[in-house]
């Protein structure tokens, strides 16, 4: 083999600041959409198992669409498709005027398939709250959504810290694809720095260490936020 | 103060209840037992509405619980319930079982909620537990806590649906002597319980339930010294163990 080894080439000025920038495109993708994810996966997870029909079918729907189209064929059709399909002028703004538009459209596609895996937690962390808590906030005169509120999503969401950290660290992988859309993130700017040094060894190793230093990073914060939240002494009907 | 009047319910095609009908007077402590699968947790359930009926009617305290348009969480805001599995919220101390209605469902202010909670704590014994969360005690301890957090909310009445079967024997005692207070002081109780002890020495009637229909619905000692029915005999004979 015959490959020039130029570890330095990763700190010189230029290339530094496009894996500095990559990163922080990374981060601020992977942290919005999961932001946002939260919440509509909260949602849509509660109206899973609300008493209303018309609800439930809703979010279960929501579910099978967003989590069984790819993620790459999301992000495809909002940045493609979605401004054609609109209403002229929406369209026009989506193309033209919206700030940051592979920015936004990776954020909305990442936030929406990333709710529908959220929502399943959700879903499963509710069903394993005891139906006689219901029963007992109820007859307390408490209303289905300070039910909610105050007693099946606080149990809930301590029951799914686990599968919500493997989330959380499949979000910052999946923000990758937003190269697709052109948004120069992490992989982006290393494939960049590769074409222009030819040095493609050095530039991968780089956003491989870096996407495992956010993922140690993440674990860490989802495990003090476990240990923080813990119940003493609790596990739920299936623990 | 209750009254059912005529109820029945159905789940599908099976009959839970069938035209039930009896009442609670103001301080009246009613217990209510029958065997297994005869209906009695279901009875209770619809007096505060927690299940709905198909027919028949039932007011508290002049409300209609079976009204179509019915404020329920008012209604039931005002009706304690304990169950047989206790059900604290387990990730709330203790306190903070005792405030949560009371502040999001009374409206009342943090200092007020906590007063009240602390007083109904030393009520039932369990004041140095405050800041414990339900797990770290004896299904005893949670029962004495579930009652204490219905109380907190100034309740008219009280329902219990079997609230020693799921202790251990040596805690069914310190359970019932709070419930015996509670009736001594003059509290309305309708009481699904197996404790014939309990029965004979606060209860001023016996309902017995067997197919979800009230079989016999008359006056303690009477209950007790001459069962009118050969199913009431039965079930008597068996629960008292000869
Ligand atoms: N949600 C339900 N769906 C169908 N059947 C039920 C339901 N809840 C209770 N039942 C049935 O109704 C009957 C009465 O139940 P319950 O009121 O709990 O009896 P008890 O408290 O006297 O043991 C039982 O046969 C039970 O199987
Ligand atoms: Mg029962």
């Amino acid at each position: 083999m015959n490959y020039n080894w130029n570890w330095a080439v990763l700190f010189e000025e230029q290339y530094l600041s496009w894996l500095i920038s990559g990163f922080g495109w990374t981060v601020s993708v992977a942290l919005s959409a999961w932001c946002i994810a939260l919440v509509i996966g909260a949602l849509v997870g509660v109206g899973k198992t609300v008493p209303n029909r018309v609800i439930r079918a809703v979010s279960a729907t929501y579910v099978e669409i967003f989590r069984n189209v790819p993620l790459l064929v999301q992000m495809f059709i909002w940045y493609f498709a979605v401004p054609e399909l609109l209403p002229d002028d929406w369209g026009r703004w989506m193309k033209r005027d919206m700030p940051n538009p592979e920015f936004v459209t990776a954020v909305i596609a990442l936030a929406l398939y990333t709710a529908s895996r959220i929502a399943e937690q959700v879903r499963a962390g509710i069903e394993t709250v005891p139906p006689g808590l219901t029963s007992a906030a109820t007859a307390h005169g408490l209303s289905v959504s300070q039910t909610y509120r105050y007693v099946l999503l606080p149990i809930s969401f301590r029951m799914i810290v686990p599968p919500l950290t493997s989330e959380f660290l499949t979000v910052f992988k999946n923000s990758s694809l937003a190269l697709t859309i052109g948004l120069l993130e992490l992989t982006a700017q290393s494939q960049q720095i590769a074409e222009y040094t030819f040095q493609g060894f050095e530039a991968f190793t780089a956003a491989t260490v870096i996407y495992v230093c956010i993922a140690l990073v993440a674990t860490g914060l989802m495990q003090l936020l476990e240990k923080y939240t813990r119940i003493p002494g609790y596990v739920g009907t299936e623990g | 103060m209750i009254s059912i009047e005529n109820i029945s319910k159905w789940y599908g095609d099976f009959r839970v209840l069938s035209n039930c009908t009896t009442s609670v007077r103001k301080g009246e402590v009613v217990v209510v037992c029958g065997p297994s699968g005869s209906g009695k947790s279901t009875l209770i359930k619809c007096v505060n509405g927690l299940e709905p009926v198909q027919e028949g009617k039932i007011t508290v305290d002049g409300d209609e619980v079976t009204a179509k348009r019915a404020n329920l969480t008012a209604l039931r805001s005002r009706i304690g319930m304990v169950f047989q599995h206790f059900e604290l919220y387990p990730h709330m101390s203790v306190l903070e079982n005792l405030c949560l209605a009371q502040e999001k469902v009374l409206g009342r202010g943090r200092k007020e909620a906590v007063v009240r909670a602390e007083k109904l704590l030393t009520r039932v014994g369990m004041e140095d537990h405050a800041k414990k969360y339900p797990s770290q005690l004896s299904g005893g301890q949670q029962q004495r806590i579930a009652i204490a957090r219905s109380l907190a909310m100034d309740p008219i009445a009280m329902l219990f649906d079997e609230p020693t079967s799921a202790l251990d024997p040596e805690m069914i005692k310190e359970v019932l002597d709070v419930m015996i207070e509670l009736a001594q002081e003059g509290m309305t109780m309708m009481v699904v319980t197996h404790e014939m002890g309990f029965a004979r020495k606060v209860a001023d009637r016996v309902i017995f339930m067997d197919e979800g229909a009230i079989v016999e619905d008359r006056p303690t000692n009477d209950f007790f010294d001459n069962p009118e029915s050969e199913r009431a005999e039965d079930f008597l004979s068996k629960i008292l163990g000869h």
